[in-house]
């Protein structure tokens, strides 16, 4: 059988063949490590995006969530006057929360999770703004770089590295290895199997025997701890916070799933697939600005390749179901 | 993974060996009531069918046993044991399993992986999925049931209906299923694929397995069944063996028996010109007498008013 990420593979080559033509500065090796992290950014929150999407659902509150996450941590330390450590864990402990809250409502209110992320969504973005104010008199952060933990935490979070010519960002390797991971859970494992059938046929999987409330805030919690490792990298690579960030990120998120097979339907889809989704993002971003193209243009071209992979995905899919 | 084993069915009652029996069950739906007094047996190795038109409660029935809904009256044994369901995963664990009519299985994932969804085989400290394994047991499966598909990796619902209800019914049984619950398996089929189903019937019955055969079509329930029950409006109208009833009662009875020769008595006071005589009429209006009607795949034919 096909499988699902094969559109996106042949997407990715042909962003790649084009702007290695059009622009001279994607051939330098030493941008291979911009292009990865621009990728980066929107992949580790595809990750979970794309396993929920697989699992049936989606959440429109991850780009503010990931923003909730990167300034409770800031806050509570400085507020507090604690370790930053203490913030992180916070943090961690609000995504979470967060997911749970989102899948928890889902699955006692049978209402469809558009909404309940939607709400969730505007409920975040509030929050975001009215709290940091609060705290801070501002409508971003105070740097919290010269608070206790910081140097250790920005070192797990946000150091670069380098390997030869390329400098690599932490946030780089834990994209990969989070992708790496979950492909490997919902490949190889029975609660991938249980994620599959419950967004195939949520009804179906019940009746065998499938925790199908669980799997499903289990997914909205992970999508949450996706946010919370979005949220640091953001905290510990700027050290401040703008309380409006992140508001339209969610989309993004949800077209590197969808370029990268994953149905918007459920049941179907692939981890490595929206890890590709988000490569053709970042070579995008990149590739415009170094062709020298008007990047006012840049959502235009995105909005192409969505229309693009859907088409060529729904005739993989078609092709491998005629079989 | 060996296939569950579950306690031995124990001997309810003395004589009989039931493995599931409802006494007296009754069940609300807020004020509507779904099913009032129902007494029913399913032994090792019978078919139970149960017979009714729409409305009359069949599916309730299932959801009772399958342990989607709990009862609000009377009681259910389950291998001599009491119980109140409160979750699928407990009635599965009593070695209940149901084949639903339209959700059985998961379209979009392969023929394996709906095999084994729920029980699936694991291996090593990491608890991997031992992929080689489960699709050896998978394939070894269901050529023991005569389904050949070359490939177990092919989504499951691009395969045709007979062949899914066939494959939910092979994994029941590879599971150690003690009763086996099929709601309504051929409505939706034509006649080989129906065919198809009700020889694994008789093969899940010969295997030992009790089976609960929901349907519409009385000739479908008399090809395999050993026990009838037939329903309407919630309440046991019939509960019959195989030895006390033919295959023309049981078809009058389905069809409505005295109530549809009433109705075309009626009818023909109303307006005598526009009804046709009963011994004209396809539809079966004057069962009782022994002319079979025809019924057709779903049931629903040959049910009603006169056609002119
Ligand atoms: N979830 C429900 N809520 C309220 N009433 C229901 C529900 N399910 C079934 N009923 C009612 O219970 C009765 C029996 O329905 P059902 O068991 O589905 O019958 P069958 O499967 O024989 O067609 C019908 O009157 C139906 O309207
Ligand atoms: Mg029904």
């Amino acid at each position: 059988m096909a499988r699902p990420e094969i559109g996106a593979l042949i997407g990715a080559v042909v962003v790649l063949v084009l702007f290695l033509v059009v622009a001279p500065p994607f051939r330098n090796l030493g941008n291979v490590g911009t292009v990865l992290y621009g990728s980066a950014l929107i992949g580790i929150m595809a990750v979970g995006v794309s396993l929920l999407m697989i699992g049936g659902e989606f959440d429109l509150s991850t780009g503010v969530a990931a923003t909730t996450s990167g300034l409770t941590a800031a806050l509570v330390a400085w507020n507090f006057g604690l370790n930053v450590w203490v913030g992180v864990l916070v943090a961690l402990l609000v995504s979470l929360a967060i997911g749970a809250f989102n899948g928890w409502l889902l699955v006692t209110t049978g209402l469809p999770s558009f909404l309940v992320t939607l709400g969730t969504f505007f409920v975040l973005r509030g929050a975001n703004l009215g709290i940091t104010r609060n705290v801070t008199e501002n409508v971003a952060t105070t740097s919290i770089a010269d608070m206790d933990g910081w140097d250790s935490a920005q070192a797990v979070f946000a150091t670069t590295f380098k390997i030869g010519p390329v400098s690599i960002k932490m946030l780089v390797l834990f994209w990969i290895v989070l992708t790496v991971v979950a492909a490997y859970v919902l490949l190889r494992t029975r609660v991938g199997n249980w994620i599959l059938a419950v967004g195939g046929d949520d009804a179906a999987a019940r009746a065998v025997g499938v925790p199908v409330r669980a799997v499903k805030i289990g997914l909205f919690m992970f999508v949450g701890f996706c946010a919370w490792m979005l949220g640091m990298h953001l905290l510990f690579e700027f050290s401040v916070v703008q309380s409006g960030e992140g508001v339209g990120k969610e989309f993004i998120f949800i077209i590197a799933a969808v370029v990268g097979g994953c149905l918007l339907t459920g049941g179907y889809g692939s981890v490595v697939g929206a890890a590709i989704g988000a490569l053709v993002f970042g070579m995008t971003q990149l590739g415009i600005n170094y062709a020298g193209w008007n990047p006012d243009w840049f959502f235009s071209f995105l909005g192409v390749m969505l229309l693009l992979a859907c088409i060529v995905n729904l005739y993989v899919k078609k092709k491998a179901d005629a079989r | 993974m060996s296939p569950r084993t579950e306690t031995a069915p124990t001997h309810v009652g003395g004589a009989t060996t039931s493995i599931l029996e409802m006494r007296e069950c009754g069940k609300n739906y807020g004020n509507v009531s779904a099913l009032r007094g129902v007494t029913l047996n399913v032994r090792q190795g019978e078919v139970t069918c149960v017979l009714g038109d729409n409305g009359a409660g069949k599916s309730t029935l299932i959801k009772i046993m399958a342990g989607l809904h709990d009862y609000n009256a009377g009681e259910m044994f389950v291998n001599g044991e009491l119980r109140h369901f409160s979750s699928p995963r407990e009635s599965l664990a009593s070695g209940i399993a149901t084949v639903y009519q339209d959700l059985a299985l998961a379209p979009l994932m392969s023929v394996w992986r709906n095999f084994f969804l729920g029980n699936e085989i694991k291996k090593g400290f990491l608890g991997t999925l031992d992929v080689p394994q489960m699709k050896k047991v998978c394939g070894e499966e269901l050529t023991k049931m005569g389904i050949v598909i070359p490939d177990l990796d092919r989504p499951i619902g691009a395969l045709s209906g007979g062949q899914k209800q066939c494959i939910a019914i092979a994994r029941a049984i590879y599971f150690g299923a003690k009763v086996i619950i099929l709601d309504e398996p051929t409505a939706a089929l034509g006649v080989k694929q129906s065919g198809v189903v009700l020889k694994y019937i008789v093969k899940a019955r010969d295997a030992g397995l009790g089976v609960v055969f929901i349907t519409h079509n009385p000739h479908h329930a008399y090809l395999v069944g050993n026990h009838f029950v037939i329903l309407k409006l919630g309440r046991v109208v019939l509960d019959a063996h195989r030895d006390e009833i033919s295959l023309d009662e049981l078809t009058a009875e389905m069809a409505g028996g005295k109530e549809l020769a009433d109705l075309s008595h009626e009818l023909r006071a109303a307006d005598p010109g526009k009804v046709v005589e009963p011994h004209t009429v396809t539809g079966g209006i004057d069962a009782p007498s022994g002319v079979l009607p025809r019924v057709g795949e779903d049931g629903r034919e040959g049910v009603g008013t006169p056609r002119s």
